[in-house]
């Protein structure tokens, strides 16, 4: 056999010869080679060129748009405004009461009003890119300027200026999820007997930022009678329905495929407008039409995320324990909601999921979506989680600053460890290893000597600091789940269709969607382990609204835990024909074969007695008077999968030792280690490849990358000069330790991966930094942390101990 | 505006093209869109991310901070000069090993740069790798793994393999 994967002990545990090995990766040849086929690579005979013209004010009525000079120069072919091109609005709804949530539109171009920097006005059309920018430099937008809305404060101020006629007050969303019993109760109790802690965190806004930005061709088939759409997109049929329904023609006449993606992180899972545009301008000018998004537009236009205030209070009782939490939550959203998932993406999530990893009795959370005068946000990896994890896991050391506690302990005493559990927060989750991680995550650093370091560096001067944080994090979220959001669209399942050719190989589709995470190869391992034939032998076809009956495609985590189900049961359905085909051919009873294993069916009471799936193919296709009475010719089967209830929950401790040089305020790691725990491991470098991308990310958010603007709405942070994205030098080694508690109800025992790292980072690195400045008194709670900010506050640090020896 | 055309020769992966370009034409677009080598990714065209580095007379260049025209007389190495037909070259192989790319969007940038440098400095350590690594941006590994796979294939050409990630110590 060919291919023979390097078997890594640790997860082989007799499971199979594929689930569990590094196997090389599938898609790795081309992409190496510089073969690989990204969206901007893609070129058509006649192709057109799109660009957009921008809003430059943040807040404005528009009041004229001027293209007649756009359309005279050379190389322009057309261009378009909104009344123009006369386009349906994108709409995302959820199923909540107007009190609790109110609907906007968000335009294709900008109509009647501006709302943010950047915000697409008109689309200029050129025979080639330069010339796009030619005609782009040449239109003039009048605008009648308004007040900008760029922060919490002016965004729910009495006299606030509207970003939305519709949300008087810029609120969005406003939900009090949870308000238990005893919550007062418990504070009070507290405050007699117990500390509570009172915190306001934020982070800063930040960029996804896939290093591939956004982009589209589009084309009219007349021999599809479609419009063929080719984007770099993580929902494929969520683009479809979108672009149909504001083009207001049959969702048929739309097919949309997917080519090598350069990452996604959640930003392109959402249906972003100038992709309507451009699908809509290849039917006008019949003629394909290519957009591709550039950096500066990216940074300042693109979909952003995770700019987040908490102000939470947590009542203890004197042993550690939390016996009440109470949060308010505001998250600032930007100028729309984004479709499918609304403005209510990042509170809901933040809402229902605070209380993490611990066992809190009483809780009470109010989550708000505002909107205001800045890029729309889109859920990026982790979705809110990287925040409320942060704001939790301040809380726990803060508490255990004032009960002097050690920072394990106070986790240790609260942490969930009887499971199933039922939260205070009505969700149930699923057994995971939180203790075990933070007990691993403490001994790696006691062991290895980073604690006794961390007491020496203090007499010698200087400020080093471990910081744990312990989380967990849903993914797989199946229909039930999603349905508990009231979004109006309920995403969930997915559906796989496996098909075997006449020589035994197949081609499985999954309704998932691959940028990054080697969906080629762990989808490939799981139906090769399934159907037991070699990997070379399977073939993954995603990424096509032609293709794949329905998909919700890749994000949150789903595409192994219901990705991979879905595969694995369409791949079990065929091994199951092809079994009743071959028993008939033996002749002998369908109980007396099996699968091989070497791709082929065995006969049990006498293992001589095998054919091979070729054989089998063979029969089914070519020769089908042999086929028993009651099976059809071809060899395929459809299975769809769901996970039922609540999903399943991975878990992670990290663990991390920095050192900040009081000379530059740079935070330097000399150690991260990472204890994660997704289930059963389908490919153990892939997970550590994630969790080090992940954390990676995270860091990037908790020192570095900041979306800022000035105070008038304008982006100042719209190069790689200002957008400060970590290189090789600033992200350190990472050991990734695997944990193995297999989900119950996937069926693959597999728990998502893709998340985790990016989650746990943030926390931990704050932490870490706060425990390097643990004797100055300074406690830093808001992400990203500057050098200026650690210098800062190590100079307080040395005035007051100035002060205090005068 | 657009500007007069001319004819430039350029010499890419050892094969000379007579091309008509505007002299605002760069060199990464060129190569992409005139001469179809798409391995060449382009990131952010403003000479940070490092997706667009090809070789210039063996010197990694960000191909998106020249100007096709200033490529004349020189010889360009693209990702698509790497390796025989299907067979990958020990650096290429390396990333695969240590699985130094998911998306694979940068990768051609990381090769590209990782070729020159060790053409320059044969003798970099794991430290200087990281380094000359962290010239490109990269969203997706963390970095490790690439750092790893270019210190492999630097210890390799040396005739000592086996240099991967070393665990620090207190
Ligand atoms: S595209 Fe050239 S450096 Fe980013
Ligand atoms: S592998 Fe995706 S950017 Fe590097």
């Amino acid at each position: 056999m060919s291919g023979e994967p390097a078997r890594d002990a640790r997860f082989d545990g007799g499971r199979g010869r594929w689930v569990g090995a590094s196997v090389p990766r599938r898609e790795d040849p081309r992409l190496l080679s510089g073969r690989g086929r990204f969206v901007d690579d893609v070129h058509l005979t006649g192709m057109l060129h799109a660009g957009f013209v921008r809003a430059t004010v943040a807040h404005a009525h528009l009041t004229g748009v001027d293209l007649e000079a756009t359309r005279a120069v050379p190389g322009v072919v057309a261009a378009f405004d909104a009344a123009d091109l006369d386009l349906g609005d994108v709409v995302a709804l959820l199923d909540r009461p107007p009190e609790e949530f109110t609907p906007t539109t968000m335009p294709v171009l900008a109509r009647d009003k501006i709302r943010f920097v950047g915000e697409p006005v008109a689309v200029v059309v050129a025979r080639d890119p330069y010339a796009v920018e030619d005609g782009i430099e040449a239109t003039v937008v009048s605008t009648d300027p308004l007040p900008a809305v760029v922060s919490e404060q002016t965004a729910l101020a009495a006299d606030a200026p509207a970003v939305h006629d519709e949300a008087p007050g810029n609120v969005l969303l406003d939900v009090t999820m949870f308000d238990t019993p005893g919550v007062d109760e418990a504070f009070a109790a507290a405050a007699a007997d117990g500390i509570v802690v009172d915190l306001v965190t934020h982070s800063a806004r930040q960029n996804a930022l896939p290093l591939e930005t956004r982009g589209v061709v589009a084309a009219w088939d007349d021999h599809d009678d479609q419009l063929h759409v080719q984007i770099c997109t993580q929902v494929p049929h969520q683009v479809r329905t979108v672009i149909a329904h504001s083009m207001r023609v049959p969702e048929r006449t739309v097919r949309v495929t997917v080519p090598d993606m350069g990452g996604g992180f959640g930003q392109k899972c959402v249906v972003g407008r100038e992709e309507i545009a451009v699908a809509a301008l290849a039917r006008r000018l019949d003629a394909p039409v290519k957009w591709i998004e550039d950096r500066r537009e990216a940074l300042t236009a693109g979909f952003l995320a995770r700019e987040q205030r908490y102000r939470s209070r947590a009542a203890f009782d004197t042993d550690g324990h939390i016996t009440a939490l109470d949060v308010d939550i505001a998250c600032d959203m930007g100028a729309y909601s984004c479709y499918p998932f609304t403005a209510g993406i990042e509170p809901l999530m933040a809402a229902a999921e605070m209380p993490s990893v611990y066992r809190v009795p009483a809780y009470r959370v109010r989550a708000r979506a505002l909107t205001t005068n800045k890029a729309p946000s889109a859920p990026y990896r982790g979705v809110s989680r990287p925040q409320y994890v942060l704001a939790i896991e301040r809380v726990m050391e803060h508490a255990a600053r004032l009960l002097d506690l050690d920072p394990v302990e106070i986790r240790r005493r609260n942490v969930i460890t009887e499971f199933p559990w039922t939260g205070i927060n009505a969700v149930t989750y699923d057994p995971g290893s939180y203790l075990e991680s933070l007990e691993l995550a403490e001994t790696i650093m006691r062991d290895e000597g980073w604690t006794a370091l961390r007491e020496r560096a203090l007499g010698e001067g200087r400020f080093v600091g471990i910081g744990y944080c312990c989380f967990s994090e849903r993914t797989g979220y199946g229909s039930e789940a999603f349905a508990k959001r009231k979004m109006q669209v309920v995403p969930g399942f997915d559906i796989s269709e496996i098909r075997m050719d006449t020589t035994g190989a197949v081609v499985v589709t999954s309704g998932t969607m691959n940028h990054g995470q080697s969906h080629e190869t762990t989808l490939a391992q799981i139906v090769a382990e399934k159907l037991g034939i070699d990997i070379a032998q399977v073939k993954l076809r995603q990424g096509d609204t032609e293709r794949i009956a329905y998909g919700w495609g890749t994000f949150a985590s789903r595409s192994a835990t219901i990705g991979g189900s879905a595969v694995s049961l369409a791949a079990g359905r065929l091994g199951e024909l092809l079994c009743r085909i071959a028993a008939h051919l033996l002749e002998t009873r369908p109980e007396n074969v099996a699968l091989d294993g070497e791709g082929g069916v065995v006969q049990l009471d006498d293992p001589t007695q095998r054919i091979s799936f070729a054989d089998i193919a063979d029969v089914a296709y070519l020769r089908a008077h042999l086929l028993p009475k009651e099976v059809e010719p071809t060899l395929s089967a459809t299975a769809s999968f769901d996970v039922p209830g609540d999903g399943t929950f991975s878990n992670a401790t990290h663990a991390a030792v920095v050192e900040l040089d009081p000379g530059t305020g740079r935070v330097e790691f000399l150690r991260y280690a990472c204890v994660e725990d997704c289930g059963v491991v389908i490919h153990p470098q892939v997970v550590e490849g994630q969790a080090r991308g992940g954390i990676a990310q995270g860091i990037a958010g908790a020192l570095y990358e900041q979306v800022t603007y000035a105070d008038n709405g304008e982006p100042s942070a719209a190069s790689f000069i200002d957008y400060l994205v970590p290189t090789a030098t600033e992200v350190p080694d990472i050991s990734v330790d695997h944990l193995e508690t297999p989900c119950a109800t996937t069926e693959n025992g597999a728990k998502g991966a893709g998340e985790g790292g990016t989650i746990g980072a943030p926390a931990t690195v704050l932490n870490a930094v706060n425990d390097a400045l643990r004797h100055t008194g300074v406690e830093l709670d808001d992400t990203p942390v500057h050098p200026q900010t650690v210098l800062a506050a190590l100079d307080d640090a040395a005035t007051s101990r100035e002060e205090a020896t005068a | 505006m657009t500007s007069e055309r001319q004819l430039v020769v350029l010499a890419v992966n050892g094969t000379e093209h007579e091309l008509l370009l505007e002299p605002r034409q760069i060199l990464s677009d060129v190569l992409r869109h005139e001469l179809g080598l798409t391995g060449t990714h382009v990131g952010c065209e403003h000479g940070v991310c490092g997706a667009c580095t090809v070789l210039v007379d063996g010197e990694p260049v960000r191909s998106c901070l020249v100007f096709a025209v200033q490529a004349e007389d020189a010889e360009v190495r693209t990702v698509e000069s790497l390796g025989e037909g299907a067979e990958l070259t020990d650096l290429q192989q390396a990333f695969r090993a240590h699985h130094g790319l998911q998306c694979g969007f940068c990768t051609a940038g990381f090769l590209m740069l990782a070729e020159g440098f060790l053409l320059q400095e044969p003798d970099a350590g794991r430290d200087e790798v990281r380094e000359a690594v962290s010239a490109n941006l990269c969203r997706c590994t963390g970095y490790q793994n690439i750092v790893d796979a270019v210190a492999d294939t630097a210890a390799r050409r040396r005739g000592s393999p086996g240099s991967s990630t070393q665990e620090a110590a207190p």
